[in-house]
């Protein structure tokens, strides 16, 4: 039985500026696993190298079974592989509802359809004819994960879904991950918040400065080895 | 601490200027030693290169790609003609204030052309070429479009053939010389960097507090006001002005950028290379106008694809070299105080 | 009455101009993308037609329908080929490949069919018109013009609003990056818009070859009205370059109205108080960055 997603010795970067240096990690399917990290670890640029936005220089991307390495990021999106990016990013020319039809440009088949979104999300449902351009923070991100549902993805991979919002609003996005993982889906999560990523995550893995620094099940990680594995800071005698 | 300065020339430019300046000295000898013929192709020469090097300046360094400087070649042209064919005003003072005439109409122009950007701005430039065209060509004074001729009666008037020849000869080869001191010298100074900067980053530059729209529009007036002496001088050289030439897009832009595009967009030796080239195409072609330009168009497509910094950037990937001393280089000096070590983790 | 008259022959006019901006207008929403070759494109098309015509010897509007594809079909291969490698964020090496084939295709047409005016026959019709009043009447081939733009503008304004490809476009034209998450292959999408952009481009340039005569080095005109029409009407927006046509249009032939000769600067000059008043045009969205 292969792994349903497997990275090998990643190594990626941005032209001349290298940001993972042999990460490795495997997902198993139905699972929600973690990336946890300082900033600059290089998080983001880990989903963006399975989504196949960034060059990879070295090892190997393994999604059950395939290569995907130097496969571009629209074939991906056929093969069941879903990015909701950093900083929402939203089609602004477009409506609500527009964004999510083009969610479903190359969809698998499966359960997710626009109704199904607004049923996850329903503050969405008042919205559909709105254009994108003019929601506030927690609904482009809400839109952004209902968009990247429409391709019906096995893995889901979510991009910092926190960043920039109120408590109250995370909560409740975070609220919508159960009726997400009810449908099959798989979760690959970066998250900036270290409690949040502990409690809905199976598994956990630390980056630090582009490389793994920890990674293991929640009850089985120790506050301090987690700390210590964020920060970098040398262990104490 | 260890110890730098900034360094600006390198053994291989000292060489290079040097070796330019005698150059310029031996062709400012010309008239002693060229023939006829040859005076007459160096005089052409000079005058794309001297075109060449404004048209770097724009698009190379202040991110300005004007595909309508024929306007002003056009302008400067008609410029003559009335000052020094209708006025008696000597030939090469007229160019001279042809190309103040050109500079001082450049800052209205930009106030509508700096509103487009890219492509806009580049089919905008042109749009303003062809209304200075059709305005010259409603003018009854200037003769609505028939050809007009600058005449040995009233223009040239004091001057015999030779010293006349000699002089346009000596005006091209300063103004050839003259455009690449003034890229080299806006280069070096505070405002080439700031221009580089908003070559490489506008944004960011813009953060930096670089003026990017002044010093935009400085370079704009200079390049026209250059351009239009230049162009005074070809039609000085000519001594004919028809309208549809003076404002000709093909003569005056399409070749100019074909030069630098191919010899390299962006460095002060580019235009030299593509005038070079430019030269040996013209000769291969003589016969055929239409074959020089699909040849010189094609390559420039093709380059702007494949090599966008022609055949300089193709140069100094292979071997980095500058002509003249422009860039600035930070020299460390190793010989100094070790420098603590910040990563041991003791405070 | 004669200034309706000319009012009504610029809006007619404007019909093409539109048509010819419609290239345009869509290369540089849904891509960034400026044509310089765009106006030498239509005369490369008009010179096809005669070509096709007398070659394959079929009337002038079997060789439009055969042209029309095979520029679409070139502006496909073009875009992936060559153009798709000059996107980026320096407008460079876009204006300069496009300015150089501009040169080249003129002076190839200049070389093979030579510098004389030439004109596409296409019967009657060019002659032909409809009798409103005494002292206006209405040319059947410009009313055509004006019909086909209009309905191939409102066609282009649905495919874009209402299809999976055109919100496809929209979302590309947003955030290629993105867009291309969704499983959009840009590069491809980038060749469709192209391919539409050249085949208009061509239906504009047989439509202007039958209307009056052409010679190689009438691109670049037909270039800087499109352009005009474009930002006239508003960059980012379809109906505005129909509006933009007609202005334009209506402003060269009520200029030359009031003084012959007068048409095409009387054009430049409303180019230049719209660009200087309200540089987004009359319907501007305002160029997204």
């Amino acid at each position: 039985m292969s792994d349903f997603l497997s990275v090998d010795g990643l190594e990626a970067g941005y032209g001349d500026f290298q940001a993972l240096f042999g990460v490795s990690l495997t997902v198993t399917e139905g699972e929600t696993e973690a990336i946890i990290g300082a900033n600059g670890a290089g998080k983001s640029t880990l989903l963006r190298a399975i989504a196949g936005q960034v060059t990879v220089t070295g090892g190997s991307i393994r999604f059950d079974g395939d290569d995907l390495v130097g496969v571009p990021p629209h074939i991906r999106v056929v093969k069941g592989i879903a990015l909701v990016p950093e900083g929402r990013r939203v089609f602004p020319s477009l409506t609500v509802e527009e964004n999510l039809l083009i969610g479903a440009y190359r969809s698998r088949p499966g359960a997710w359809t626009v109704s199904k979104v607004v049923e996850l999300f329903p503050l969405l449902g008042r919205l559909l004819r709105r254009s994108a351009a003019k929601l506030s923070g927690g609904e482009q991100q809400a839109l952004a994960i209902g968009r990247a549902l429409m391709a019906n993805p096995r893995l889901l991979l979510l991009d910092e879904v926190s960043l920039g919002l109120a408590p109250v609003i995370v909560k409740q996005l975070y609220e919508a991950l159960p009726g997400i993982l009810a449908t099959g889906i798989t979760l690959l999560l970066v998250e900036q918040d270290i409690t949040r990523a502990l409690s809905v995550a199976d598994r956990v893995t630390c980056l630090l400065e582009g490389r793994v620094s920890l990674c293991g099940r929640p009850d089985e990680l120790a506050q301090d080895d987690i700390t210590v594995a964020y920060f970098g800071l040398p262990v104490s005698e | 601490m260890t110890a730098f300065r900034v360094v600006r020339a390198s053994r291989f430019s000292i060489v290079a200027t040097a070796v330019s300046v005698a150059a310029v000295v031996v062709l400012a000898l010309g008239p002693s030693w060229a023939s006829r013929g040859t005076k007459l192709s160096l005089i052409q020469i000079f005058y794309y290169l001297s075109l060449a090097q404004m048209w770097n300046l724009l698009a190379g360094y202040a991110g300005l790609v004007s595909v309508g400087q024929q306007g002003f070649v056009g302008v400067a042209a008609y410029a003559v003609f009335v000052l020094a064919e209708r006025n008696g005003i000597d030939p090469f003072l007229a160019m001279a204030l042809a190309g103040l005439l050109t500079a001082a109409l450049s800052a209205p122009v930009a106030l509508f052309a700096f509103r487009l950007k890219g492509g806009y701005f580049a089919i905008g430039t042109w749009v303003i070429a062809e209304v200075f065209r059709l305005i010259t060509l409603r003018i009854k004074p200037l003769g609505a479009g028939k050809v007009q001729s600058l005449t040995v009666r009233n223009t040239f008037a004091g001057y015999s053939i030779e010293r006349r020849q000699d002089l346009v000869y000596w005006a091209a080869l300063a103004l050839a010389v003259g455009a690449t001191l003034i890229v080299v010298l806006v280069l070096r100074s505070r405002q080439g960097l700031a221009l580089r900067s908003i070559r490489d980053d506008e944004g960011g530059a813009r953060g930096l507090g670089v003026q990017v729209t002044r010093t935009r529009l400085v370079v704009w007036v200079i390049a026209a006001g250059w351009v239009g002496m230049t162009g005074a001088l070809i039609h000085i050289n000519s001594a004919t002005i028809t309208n549809r030439d003076a404002f000709d897009v093909l003569s005056w832009t399409a070749l100019v950028v074909f030069i630098v595009i191919i010899g390299g967009v962006g460095s002060t030796a580019g235009p030299i290379i593509g005038v070079a080239i430019f030269w040996f195409v013209t000769e291969r072609f003589k016969d055929s106008d239409t074959g020089r330009f699909m040849i010189l168009g094609a390559l420039a497509a093709v380059m702007a694809v494949v090599a966008p910094r022609g055949i300089d950037g193709l140069i100094q990937r292979v071997r980095s070299f500058e002509l003249f001393p422009i860039r600035r280089r930070l020299v460390v000096d190793d010989s100094a105080v070790p420098t603590p070590d910040l990563t041991s983790g003791h405070p | 009455m004669v200034w309706v008259s000319a009012v009504v022959q610029g809006i007619l006019l404007g019909g093409l101009y539109a048509l010819f901006a419609t290239g345009l207008s869509l290369a540089f929403g849904v891509l960034r993308f400026v044509n310089l070759a765009h106006g030498d494109l239509a005369i490369l098309a008009a010179y096809l037609t005669l070509s096709t015509s007398s070659t394959l010897e079929v009337s002038a509007w079997v060789s439009m329908v055969l042209v029309v594809a095979v520029m679409a079909a070139v502006g496909y291969i073009a875009q992936r080929g060559i153009f798709n490698f000059t996107i980026g964020p320096d407008p460079l090496p876009a204006i300069l490949v496009t300015f150089g084939i501009g040169v080249v295709i003129q002076n190839a047409l200049l070389n093979h069919y030579t510098a004389t005016d030439k004109r596409i026959k296409i019967g009657s019709i060019v002659t032909k018109s409809i009798k409103v009043t005494d002292r206006l009447s209405v040319g059947w081939f410009p009313l055509l013009t004006l019909v086909v733009a209009v309905v191939i503008l409102g066609g282009l304004q649905l495919f874009i609003s209402r299809t999976r490809t055109g919100r496809a476009f929209r979302a590309t034209s947003d955030d290629p990056k993105t867009a291309q998450l969704m499983g959009i292959n840009d590069r491809h999408l980038y060749a469709v818009a192209m391919a539409i952009a050249f085949g208009t481009v061509g239906l504009a340039g047989v439509f202007l070859g039958a209307r009056t005569t052409f010679a190689p080095s009438s691109g670049p005109n037909e270039l800087l009205f499109g352009f005009e029409a474009v930002v006239i009407g508003g960059l980012g927006s379809i109906w505005g370059t129909l509006v933009g046509g007609v202005v334009l249009g209506v402003a060269q032939t009520v200029g030359n109205q009031w003084s012959i000769g007068f048409d095409l600067l009387a054009g430049h000059l409303v180019f230049l108080t719209v660009l200087a008043f309200r540089p987004n045009g009359i319907f501007g969205t305002g160029v997204r960055t």
